[in-house]
């Protein structure tokens, strides 16, 4: 039998970035809790993550999602050397923005100001977009995020030049590049299999 | 197996660039373990060999990205190569655009082609892989656009819901994996 597509319950649509916390619905069916094997639960990683529609739903591809799990671990909450975790979250904030990946962008919206409590700043970013006055470092992190992610690749040495006259050293620059490559993958996903809603 | 990152940027042992993937080395051990659950898998589900490298061709192609496209290409007979090749060049556009909720955001809307495959290169691909193509360009391309009837003519074209989550990790997958490599291309250029 052919598989079908789901009709998301009755829901409110985000219809602006935001940092508060969204719901995801899946367009197409998650794996039955009930229905998963120790390889499938193992692929969540984090065991709470069972709750999550999101997750369970690419769990019926294990191997692959417990791999992009432990890839986007590391690029984020690794703390030796490299970018602040603030601006790691900056960089995954501002590639969703430009994307147009509004739950991707209202979560790591709330991580960038949890760390670096500048929430004026990241607000103004997801209502003005990737072109918001910040400052001199973030709008340089900011400006090579959206480079990376733009098609045809537009980044270039000059990006390089100016995230090293804001302070990046070579690591920083590098965790720059997995974070916006990474929400890059990420984005796709969570745009492509359901859809962002408010809750309460 | 070499590490496909690494081979791509051209990154040396004993480099600056190896010692500062070295300290992201759970990063490095799991996107390679990406690459190789969707191009080495143990079980390769309900997706062909052929399929998998088939649209990493044609995404890398769309990503004007010549040294990725004939990593992933070089597992394909001639004749499909010639064909993803022919449509990549068709359908390689500027992005990222698409439409938002309607809204606030109606002002940001980008308008941008919807793809459809060529009707000369439908025969050779079959209906699956055309489907597949015409989702991976608004995969790559305009994601924000995407909604429940696009997986729909993935599902009418044969594609399982297990099968869907499996291309659209490959696809997302590549719009990382080339950018890490696009990234790390230019920082090893400009080492000093």
């Amino acid at each position: 039998m052919t598989d079908k597509t789901l009709t998301p319950p009755p829901h409110t649509e985000p219809v602006v970035f935001t940092r508060d916390m969204l719901d995801w619905l899946p367009w197409i069916e998650p794996m039955a809790e009930q229905d998963m094997t120790e390889r499938h639960l193992a692929s969540l990683v984090d065991a709470s993550r069972v709750k999550s529609p999101y997750f369970r739903l690419l769990a019926r591809d294990p191997d692959v999602l417990e791999a992009r799990t432990r890839t986007d671990k590391d690029i984020f909450y690794n703390p030796k050397a490299g970018l602040p975790r603030a601006e790691r979250e900056l960089a995954a904030a501002a590639t969703s923005r430009l994307n147009g990946c509004i739950y991707c962008a209202s979560v790591h919206a709330r991580f960038a100001a949890t760390y670096s409590k500048r929430v004026d700043d990241v607000q103004r970013l997801l209502d003005e977009g990737v072109g918001a006055k910040l400052d001199a470092r973030w709008e340089a992190i900011v400006a090579a995020s959206v480079a990376l992610t733009a098609l045809p690749i537009a980044f270039g040495p000059q990006h390089i030049e100016r995230l090293r006259a804001v302070g990046l050293d070579d690591a920083a620059i590098a965790d720059l590049i997995g974070a916006a490559s990474f929400f890059n993958w990420a984005n796709r996903l969570m745009l492509s299999l359901g859809e962002p809603a408010t809750q309460g | 197996m070499n590490d496909v990152i690494d081979t791509l940027v051209g990154i040396s042992p004993g480099s600056k660039l190896d010692a500062i993937r070295a300290q992201r080395s759970e990063a490095r051990k799991h996107a390679q373990a990406s690459y190789a659950s969707l191009f080495d898998p143990r079980d390769w589900g309900g997706v062909t060999a052929e399929e998998r490298f088939a649209v990493a061709s044609f995404v890398a192609g769309l990503h004007g990205e010549p040294q990725t496209d004939a990593f992933y290409s070089s597992k394909l007979a001639a004749g499909l190569r010639a064909a993803i090749a022919a449509e990549a060049a068709v359908a390689k556009t500027k992005g990222p655009y698409g439409s938002y909720p309607k809204g606030p955001l109606s002002a940001e809307n980008t308008a941008g082609p919807t793809y459809r495959v060529g009707e000369g290169s439908r025969g050779t691909l079959g209906r699956r892989l055309a489907a597949a193509f015409e989702h991976t360009h608004m995969l790559v391309f305009h994601p924000r656009d995407a909604a429940a009837p696009a997986l729909q003519a993935l599902l009418d074209a044969g594609w399982s819901t297990t099968d869907i989550v499996t291309l659209s990790q490959l696809v997302a997958f590549l719009s990382y994996q080339i950018r890490v490599v696009a990234g790390l291309r230019v920082l090893s250029g400009s080492q000093k």
